[in-house]
Order: C-alpha cells, then structure tokens, then sequence
C-alpha cells in the first residue's frame, strides 16, 4: 500500500526552476531514501509534503488524502524534521517539546510520558533542562527529532537529518531510525551522503534536478549495473579526445555497458562488465588498436556509479558544481514565510 | 509505541476543537511570557520609561501659568493620560517584531507544519501578552501619577482605562502582525515603527489640547487614533467630565467620549479585517 503519492510535481522559484514534474510513491512502512546532490530539489520537494510550500502543479497525496485540499488533517499524521534546526534559545529542550506536544493537541499525561520516552531514547537527560541556546550541533539534531517524533506521526519526514553531525550523534540518529523503522514507521530522509541511503534505507530514489532519474532499492540499483565495474585508464593522464576514442572502441564489446568518460580521474573509463571473457576481449581489442593499459581495477557497484551512469558526473563532483554556486542567505530570505 | 498510538490517539479525538485551540493558544502564550521572564530587561525599560516621561514633562511644565490649561488642569494630570496611550501603543507597535524574528529564523515553519486548529492562535496569543503588558505599564503610570499628586480616577474610571486602552492595543497589534507578516524583515518593520512612534506622539492631544495647535496640526491631532483614546482616560481623570461631555473640538465637529469609543471600535474591526486576508495568505 502507497502511503506518498507525488505526482509530477513542478514548482519554480522565479526562473530557477526546482522541480520537474517529480513523481514520486512511498510504500508505507519503508525507509525510503532520497538521495541527490545540493541543489536537485530534496528540500523542496519535503517541504511540499509537509504543507510548507504549494507546488505550481502536481498532486500531492497522504494516506489517500489529497493534502493540497486538506493540509490540516495530514499535519497531524507527519513528523517533520527540517534541514535547518530553529529552536527558542530561550526556552529548555523540554519546553520546547511541551510547546510541541500542545501544538499537535496532546492530552498532558500523554504528552510528558511521550516526552519522558524520547528523552530516554535520545539519551537527552543529563542536558533536556538546560536552554537549548547552549546546546550543541548534535545535541539541537536529537532535540529536534525528538520534537518530531512526540505525536508518533505515520510518517518522518527528515531533510538531510545528519549534515554537519558528530559521530555520535549521527550513529544515534541512524540507530533510532532503524528501531522506528522495524516498529513500522515509514521513514523519508533526503541525504547527499550515498552511504546513509545505502546503509539505512530499503528503498529509494536518486533525484538530479527536480527529477527522479532511479528508484529502487539500493541492491537492486547496483544490480542492474551488472557484476563488475571497471575503471579503465590507458595512460596515467589522458585528454577528452583519447578517452572518446576508447569509448567508442570498447562500447561495442560484448557484455560491456554504460562507458563514460570520467573527466574528473584524469579522463578514466568508467563502465561495467557483465563476466571475464569481455574483459579479455576488451584487453585484446585494445592491443590491437595500439593503447597500453596503465591501470585497471574491478570493484562492486556503488550508488555513486548509479548516479554517474545516470548523468555523467559524480555525486561529488555535482555537489562541489553547485554548492559553491547557491546563496543559502538569499534563498532563506526569499522563502520566509 | 504502536499500541500506546491507538489509545492515545482516540483520548485525543475526544478533544472538541475549541479545547484544542485554546491548548494551542495557551502553549503560544506561555512561550512569549517565558521569553518576558527570562529576558527581563524589556519589561522593566518598558515600565521605567514611561515613568521618566512622566517626572521629567511634568517638571519641564511644572510653573506654567494657574489657567493654562482648559479648566484650569494641572499639567501632570493631563499628561498622564497621554503617557499612557502612548506607552500602550509603542507596546502594540512592537507586537510584530518576535512573530517576524521567527519568521527569519524558521521557527514559524515549526508552528506551520503542527496541526493547530486555527491559525489565529498566533494573533491571539500575541494579542493576550501584548494586552497583559500594557496593563502592567498602564497601572505602574497610574500608580506613580497617584505618588505624585496628579489624583487617581474617578470611580468606574479605571474600568473607563482599562477598556479604552485595550480597544487601542487590539488595534495596533492587528496592524503591527498584518505588517510582520508582509513586510520583508525586521529592519523594515524596526524602520515603520520608528517612523511612526514619535511623530504619532506628537500629532495627538498626549502633550498639548488642540487649542494650542496651528490649524494644520490640530486636524492631524483630530483624526488620530491616539487622541479618540487618549481623551477618554483624561476624561476618567476629571470629575467634571464623562463619556457624555464633548471631548474633542476637532475643525470638523465635536465628539463626545461615547464617540472616541466607537471611532476606536471601528478601527480595531477594521484593521483585523484588513489582516486577516495577509494572514491567510501568508499562513495557508
Ligand atoms: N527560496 C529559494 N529561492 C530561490 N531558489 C531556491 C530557493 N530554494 C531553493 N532554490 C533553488 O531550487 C533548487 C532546489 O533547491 P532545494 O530543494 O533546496 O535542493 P536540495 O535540498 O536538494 O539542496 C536549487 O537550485 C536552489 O538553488
Ligand atoms: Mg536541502
């Protein structure tokens, strides 16, 4: 059963366009992942789902309500934990939950029971009455779950939830996530972080701007790369013209698929190879047409090569493109409400 | 967890939506008053100030002529109520700044995405602390007036106070939220309040009757919100006066107290019902 249904959601800040008719299903009771570089649209599209932000166009659904046409009733099925944390200084972490607990109509012996149980969960005690002002990065992270997840909502939303996190607080987080996880939450968390997706979620989707380009699960996306992936350099620093023409050479061969040219390794050979014979054949071809082999190596594929067959570039290479590029001061200001 | 969910989610639908409103108006409240206590400085400048103004105008005035006034006041008495609805709408004015500081920092998005029932509730809470506030300054002024000789109102006069002071603080609360929610952030809101405090101040009845007044000032003075409540509190102050006498001689006719009221009234209605719509449109 679908729990989130977004259907081609399109939504624009001035010219800059940030979705492109995005659709998007969540099964209920998964931890879906989704992972895109900065700037491809993951915050947009969670604010759309938790009633933060109208789409120009597209339907968004929650457990088969229409949450354009009822966004009251949604809210109180969704925990939403958002990319940037906003907290009362002045208020203790534990007022800060109270305030919480009432916004979403809590009757009190519920809500400081549920507030008792996050604080144990989160390991929040020794600092929970202290103002939050003082509080850490980590610690204003588990606060802000914690506030969350005090309504227990059929649905978490978390924006990118370990960016910027210590390591313990960041295996804190991950392990809660899988404990709410098998007790039958549904889970959607955006990260550009590929390890997180590939370690905590079941299924999920790559987006690259404003659009979904896989969905799967993490296994079955590696998989359908086929077994092996190579990187391929003929010589220790080659050009874009030699990398083509390797490409062009090796595209043909049996059993060897998806050749990029990957420009940010010295204009390695990126490509995967289904078993040994086309490998061999690929050695002699090579020989036959006068290039050396400098180095190859086989490893396992990865979401980052999901992602590379996908739009040509790394992860990373797509982040370092565009987070130098954006101007999160000005974007803050425009998308104030 | 998920059986402790079902129960506590079917006590909770047992909650009939305006109990559900008023957990959500009352948690709002009990924030901004947390926030008062725990910054305190505000609240005690607040109460000071007014006081200062009070000492120091009234000295500066202190051997002007037996009958310089209408009726031979005294200056502090007059000045009185002038301190008061001025120190009540500088108050009101400021309703906006916390609800635009969580604006820039992202912390409505946190009361945006909770199912409240109504969001009005935000309006509402800024409108019980403001309101509770400016009772406090008002009593300190009226307390140290006493003190100082100015007298104290007649009977059923405080209620006079009181209710006047709150038609004026509804109103400039609805205008400073509708201004926190459309304008673009709090240097901007900081700049329409600082324009309009003072010169508001000084084109009312706070300081001088409009007799004193250049023609041109007078009808300013005449048609501004501070002088139709300022009048009633210094109607409260006289014995020969009530809400029945004429209490302001505007170029364009005589009001009386029942009058400035109603003027009062008026506005407040209208200004919720010009910022209902910025709020919805912001909110929804
Ligand atoms: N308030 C805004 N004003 C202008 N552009 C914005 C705003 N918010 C996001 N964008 C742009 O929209 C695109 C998607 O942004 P976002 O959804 O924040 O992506 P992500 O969360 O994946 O980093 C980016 O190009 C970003 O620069
Ligand atoms: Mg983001």
């Amino acid at each position: 059963m679908l729990l989130v249904e977004l259907h081609n959601l399109e939504k624009s800040y001035g010219s800059v366009l940030a979705l492109r008719k995005l659709t998007l299903e969540i099964p209920k009771g998964t931890l879906f992942g989704l992972l895109g570089p900065n700037g491809s649209g993951k915050s947009t599209t969670l604010r759309i789902l938790c009633t933060l932000l109208e789409p120009d166009s597209g339907t968004v659904t929650v457990a088969g309500e229409n949450v354009l046409k009822n966004p009251r009733n949604i809210r109180s099925k969704i925990g939403f934990v958002a990319q940037e944390v906003a907290i009362d200084k002045i208020l203790t972490g534990r007022e800060l939950l109270q305030l919480h607990g009432d916004l979403y109509h809590l009757r009190r012996n519920y809500r400081d029971k549920r507030i008792l149980e996050m604080i144990d969960r989160l390991d929040m005690a020794e600092w929970i009455d202290r103002r939050s002002g003082t509080y850490s990065g980590g610690m204003k992270r588990r606060l802000d779950l914690a506030a969350g997840l005090l309504h227990e909502p059929e649905l978490l939303v978390l924006d990118e939830p370990t960016v910027g996190l210590d390591i313990e607080s960041r295996s804190k987080v991950w392990s809660l996530l899988r404990e709410l996880h098998t007790e039958g939450t549904t889970i959607l968390l955006s990260s550009h972080y590929l390890e997180e997706v590939d370690a905590l979620s079941d299924q999920m989707a790559i987006i690259d701007s404003g659009k979904v380009i896989a969905q799967g699960s993490p296994s079955e996306l590696k998989k359908e790369l086929g077994n092996n992936r190579v990187t391929l350099k003929v010589r220790e620093f080659s050009n874009q013209v030699e990398g083509e023409k390797v490409r062009q050479l090796i595209l043909g061969i049996r059993g060897v698929h998806d050749v990029v040219v990957n420009t940010s390794q010295g204009f390695s050979l990126n490509f995967f190879a289904d078993d040994s014979d086309s490998l061999s054949k690929m050695r002699s071809d090579l020989n036959e047409a006068g290039f050396g082999i400098f180095s190859l190596s086989e490893s396992r594929p990865s979401l980052d090569d999901v992602y590379l067959k996908a739009t040509g570039k790394t992860l990373m290479d797509a982040e370092l493109e565009v987070s130098s590029k954006r101007d999160f001061k000005k974007e803050a200001k425009q998308s104030m409400r | 967890m998920n059986t402790t969910f079902s129960t506590s989610s079917s006590l909770n639908k047992e909650e009939t939506p305006l109990n559900q409103f008023l957990q959500e108006v009352s948690a709002l409240t009990k924030r901004l008053f947390l926030q008062l206590i725990r910054r305190p400085s505000t609240l005690i400048a607040g109460v000071l100030q007014p006081l200062i103004w009070l000492v120091l105008f009234g000295a500066l005035f202190a051997n002007a002529p037996v009958d310089f006034l209408p009726g031979g006041m005294e200056y502090g008495r007059f000045l009185g109520a002038g301190i008061i609805v001025f120190t009540a709408f500088s108050g009101a004015l400021n309703a906006g700044l916390p609800v635009m500081f969580d604006r820039e920092f992202g912390f409505l998005n946190r009361l945006l995405v909770a199912p409240l029932r109504s969001r009005s509730s935000i309006v509402v809470s800024s409108v019980i602390y403001i309101s509770t506030i400016s009772l406090l300054q008002c009593f300190a002024i009226m307390s140290a007036a006493f003190f100082l000789g100015y007298g104290w109102p007649s009977e059923g006069g405080v209620f006079l106070v009181f209710l006047t002071l709150l038609i004026l603080v509804f109103a400039v609360t609805a205008l400073s939220l509708g201004l926190a929610f459309i304008l673009p952030g709090h240097i901007e809101l900081i700049a329409v309040i600082f324009v309009t405090n003072l010169p508001l101040l000084f084109a009312s009845t706070a300081l001088v009757p409009i007799s004193f007044m250049p023609a041109w000032l007078g009808w300013l003075a005449a048609i501004n919100p501070l002088t139709f409540a300022i009048e009633p509190i210094r109607a409260a102050y006289s014995s020969s006066t009530g809400l029945g006498s004429v209490l302001i001689q505007a170029p364009y006719g005589d009001i009386n107290g029942y009058g400035c009221l109603l003027i009062l009234s008026l506005l407040t209605i209208g200004l919720f019902l010009v910022t209902r719509p910025l709020l919805n449109r912001k909110l929804i």
